[in-house]
């Protein structure tokens, strides 16, 4: 681009005068035409040559430059009557409320005038907020007489969008404009507008302004006309807006002029105010919107600015990238954590950016020999003069031929980029929307893969709240040195394996990780050595020498663990014993490690799991993040070979109880509700007693939830205790922490019990009883909302209905949730983003001014703590007792 | 009534520095005087003690994650 470079050294924001408008204005517009018959843009129509040019083979009338460099000129419209501009009506309003309807003078005494001045003075000087005191002159300035005329002073009304009613009298466009005029330029300025005369007499804005005597017209450019195949032109929105205008300002020319009746002119007047208004703004309120012949509501200026889909939220915040791809994911078990597998069809359309270098020449040459189509081949090269060619299968020999002919081999100077195929160990930035956290982008290294899908390790479904019913993930591709060696060291997936939130580790085993190192470590699975040898040759371990004796599971997990791991924890398993019987454990939930053998205890969700996986934590703090991708990749093929060898299912047939566990539970419940018939009895007739600090109608409420929770709870137990670990896959779930809880268990198949709305038992619906089924004032457990079936036995409808009440309370409650703290993010997000934290600790905004003189006040990396703390002493104290016990 | 609003438990302690202090602290801080969080020479705790603009506190205050903490606020109109 060439032009004439200059600096701004001051922008003031304000509103064009008239002179404004037609100075910038290269041509008055008359014509409400657009083209003649020929085809040819009409001299003063609205697609006047002037105005600039779109094709670049012709040259614009103003500025000589060809069509594309020309920016466009504006044009100008002499309206015949002032009109009032929309988006300043309020404005109007509010200052001709603020002033005297014959002097003109704001409605405040001196002595006030001065005083606000003062306060004026003293804001610009301190470059604070003007906002606050401008409202506050609008409430004070208002007053039945002008202390300045002593004038009686009438309400001024607003009649949407842009009447001003005085009295019983709508004031005309004119009459606004002849009054504002009279305001001076003094007081102008306390009603929030800048009408100070600079230096060299200009002014930034008058009230007088806001209506509108000259319309600017937009050039061609911002309103381009596209012709349709069948060489029909479509004219834009704003086109038709704008002969709306003309054509009406050219009647209201006419009848003026003829000396029409005051009541014709008025009407067209107004027709043309309401045409300038649905210019600027199509959807004011109070307007009917203009629409197009076809029905369609027209596009207008606010329109292209507004929402979503506007200028601002869709164009200027919002970009779109090259280098980048989006697609479907799939799970993929058998890449690393730190892999991505990507479809080769979009291997083949993203690049990477490459410089030809005498080490790399022969393989680049190879790629454009590959041409474009064929996999680990290149799209185009860029000549060292910045030409880009595209790679055809034509021309692709002669490129590879000119690529080696200009490389200069001494220098390297002048060297051809070439754009090629991703390929694997390519490092790429890999996304889930919403980006909640760091970890919502990571680096991921390419493993070109067939099929559509983009796929990833499981382990990092949490970090990104991934699943694959249909979630899409966005990918990006470094295009510089830079980019790529920053991502590989600090956005590498095992670079995040630990969270800053909680400092444990988001990335781990989850589901089927789990219970199958459940089933693979658990006391009863043996292994022959074929077995075993099968087990680590999938996970990619060492094959021990044969030695022909039986393996047990935990030998087989010990073959991941660090060779010199010390540790000590209770499983998920641990069913809190009030005497822990350590070692003994009858549920193996005791782990001892030691040297990095498996002694006791079962690996479960505390092992390796996402959010609570101790053992994983441990590996990543003491030996770093590459030993613990190892681990975690090694440790999770181990558990699917688990799961896989012991074969794994579930079904309701996991929640079955034998008939003798129902009855109990069944004598258990109809107990408990004869307990609330009982206290309801105590009540009715003032038996019962209130708890300190509750109403008798609290006491009773809190004493039925407490005898129906326990109720519930009891009845699970019953239910849990005819359950086996060893043979209930559901339980194992359960237990392991793997999917899902013990609580569900039991209300598939004991008791699904309360069901609550706002915190406590049902009581709405109809006057003083929940449904008709009951009888009014009935407190009893069933006519409250208490499910006495099981999932699996069925709900009556009653119940049902409870249910459903309780369920729909939940799901509103997410809903509301989630918005209300994604906007609670948003702002603590915006709030503090250019915080960074120093060197010596200390956290400062981008200005330099101190948060906080040492960050979090103990200066610790939550990421790199145990669990938030500077040191875990219980964990160095056991790690310690493990090394002097040898 | 009037309670003494320095000793309630939720006001950490708040001392005016002495100007050789205040050097002192701001070197360690390797930080200007105006770049340190701000607090109104009429908040409660300033007026109570007597805090006049241009004035360096020193607060201590107890802390969740550190135990105790020391920090230091510039006093302004």
């Amino acid at each position: 681009m060439t032009g004439i470079l200059k600096k701004i050294s001051q922008i003031n924001f304000g509103l064009m005068s008239p002179e404004d408008i037609r100075k910038m204005s290269v041509t008055k517009i008359v014509t409400p035409d657009t083209y003649d018959e020929d085809g040819y843009p009409i001299e003063n129509g609205l697609m006047d040559p002037r105005l600039g040019v779109i094709d670049p083979s012709l040259k614009c009338r103003t500025c000589g430059s060809k069509g594309g460099d020309c920016q466009g000129h504006f044009g100008s419209i002499n309206l015949a009557r002032p009109v009032i501009h929309v988006g300043f009506a309020d404005t109007i309003h509010k200052i001709l409320r603020s002033t005297c309807n014959t002097c003109g003078r704001i409605l405040l005494t001196e002595s006030e005038i001065f005083d606000y001045r003062e306060k004026f003075k003293n804001l610009i000087k301190n470059e604070e907020s003007l906002t606050k005191i401008i409202k506050e002159v609008y409430t004070v300035a208002r007053r039945d007489k002008c202390p300045h005329c002593e004038e009686e002073q009438e309400e001024v009304k607003i009649d949407k969008p842009v009447s001003m009613v005085e009295g019983n009298y709508k004031l005309t466009a004119s009459e606004v404009r002849e009054r504002l005029e009279l305001i001076p330029d003094s007081d102008a300025l306390i009603l929030g507008v800048n009408a100070e005369k600079s230096k060299d007499g200009q002014q930034v804005a008058r009230p007088e302004w806001m209506v509108l005597t000259v319309l600017p017209v937009p050039p061609v450019t911002v309103r381009p006309s596209i012709t349709l195949e069948t060489g029909e032109r479509s004219e834009d929105d704003l086109t038709h807006k704008l002969v709306d205008i003309l054509r009406i300002n050219q009647r209201l020319k006419e009848n003026m002029e003829a000396g029409a009746p005051q009541l014709i002119v008025e009407d067209l007047w107004e027709l043309l105010q309401y045409h300038v208004t649905t210019y600027f703004d199509n959807e004011a309120s109070g307007v009917p919107p203009a629409r197009h012949r076809s029905g369609r509501p027209l596009k207008t200026l606010a329109q292209r600015l507004k929402g979503k889909e506007g200028r601002f939220r869709s164009n200027l915040s919002g970009k779109r990238v090259n280098f980048s791809a989006r697609t479907v994911i799939s799970p993929d078990p058998n890449i690393s954590i730190n892999e991505v597998g990507v479809p080769k069809i979009i291997a083949t359309e993203v690049t990477v950016p490459v410089k030809i270098t005498e080490w790399n020449l022969e393989e680049m040459k190879g790629y454009i020999l590959n041409g474009s189509n064929l996999h680990p081949g290149a799209n185009y090269v860029i000549r060292p003069d910045g030409r880009k060619i595209r790679i055809y299968d034509e021309i692709k020999e002669t490129v590879a031929e000119n690529l080696e002919k200009n490389f200069n081999e001494y220098t390297g100077e002048g060297s051809y980029v070439v754009e090629r195929h991703l390929k694997d160990g390519d490092i790429v930035l890999f996304n889930r929307q919403p980006s909640l956290h760091r970890m919502s982008m990571m680096a991921h290294e390419v493993r070109v893969l067939p099929y559509k899908t983009f796929r990833l390790n499981l382990c990092v479904c949490p970090p990104y709240n991934a699943d694959f019913d249909g979630d899409e993930m966005n990918m990006h591709i470094f295009q510089t040195e830079e980019s790529r060696a920053e991502a590989k060291s600090l956005m590498r997936v095992q670079e995040h394996i630990l969270s800053p939130r909680f400092g444990g580790p988001i990335i781990g085993g989850i589901h089927d990780h789990i219970s199958g190192a459940y089933l693979l470590t658990r006391e009863s699975a043996i292994f022959n050595e074929d077995q075993v040898f099968q087990i680590l040759r999938k996970s990619n371990l060492p094959i021990p020498d044969k030695t022909g004796e039986k393996w047990t599971g935990k030998q087989i997990f010990s073959e991941v663990l660090p060779k010199d791991l010390n540790m000590v924890y209770t499983a998920e398993i641990c069913r809190k014993c009030d005497e822990c019987l350590k070692k003994e454990c009858k549920n193996d939930a005791y782990v001892v490690i030691e040297d990095g053998k498996l002694l006791t205890g079962v690996m479960d969700e505390k092992a390796y799991g996402a959010f609570s996986g101790k053992i994983l934590d441990h590996i990543v703090k003491e030996y770093g993040t590459d030993s613990a991708r190892e681990f975690l990749d090694a440790s999770t093929k181990l558990a699917v070979s688990g799961i896989m060898k012991a074969g794994f299912t579930t079904s309701t047939n996991d929640e079955e109880i034998p008939q003798e566990a129902k009855e109990r539970i069944e004598v258990h419940l109809d107990h408990a509700e004869k307990k609330v018939d009982l206290l309801v009895e105590a009540y009715d007739n003032n038996e019962l007693e209130a708890l300190p600090g509750r109403s008798l109608e609290e006491t009773l409420e809190m004493r039925i939830m407490q005898v129906l929770g326990e109720a519930r709870d009891k009845s699970g137990e019953i239910a849990e205790s005819y359950f086996d670990i060893n043979e209930n896959h559901a339980v194992i779930m359960a237990l392991t922490g793997a999917r899902g809880s013990m609580l569900n268990l039991t209300q598939i198949t004991a008791c699904v019990g309360q069901q609550s709305v706002r915190g406590g038992r049902i009581d709405r619906g109809y006057s003083e009883r929940t449904l008709p089924h009951f009888q009014k004032r009935e407190l009893g457990a069933k006519a409250r909302g208490f499910v006495h079936s099981s999932y699996k036995k069925g709900l009556d409808p009653i119940e049902f209905f409870f249910h459903a009440m309780g369920g729909r309370e939940g799901l509103v409650d997410t809903a509301i949730r989630t918005a209300q703290s994604g906007y609670m993010q948003r702002r603590l997000v915006n709030a503090l983003q250019d915080l960074s934290v120093k060197e010596d600790g200390t956290v400062t905004d981008n200005r330099g001014v101190i948060i906080q003189t040492m960050y979090g006040e103990d200066g610790v990396d939550p990421a790199k703590s145990d669990y938030g703390k500077v040191v875990d002493l219980d964990k160095l104290v056991d790690e310690m007792r493990i090394k002097s016990e040898k | 009534m009037k309670k003494d609003i320095l000793k309630h438990e939720l006001v950490p302690d708040h001392v005016i520095l002495s100007e050789s202090e205040v050097t002192k602290v701001l070197k360690k801080i390797e930080a200007h005087a105006e770049q340190l969080p701000k607090i109104n020479s009429d908040d409660p705790v300033a007026k109570s003690i007597g805090a006049k603009a241009g004035d360096v506190l020193e607060i201590t205050r107890k802390s969740a994650t550190a135990g105790k903490f020391i920090t230091y606020r510039l006093v302004q109109d």
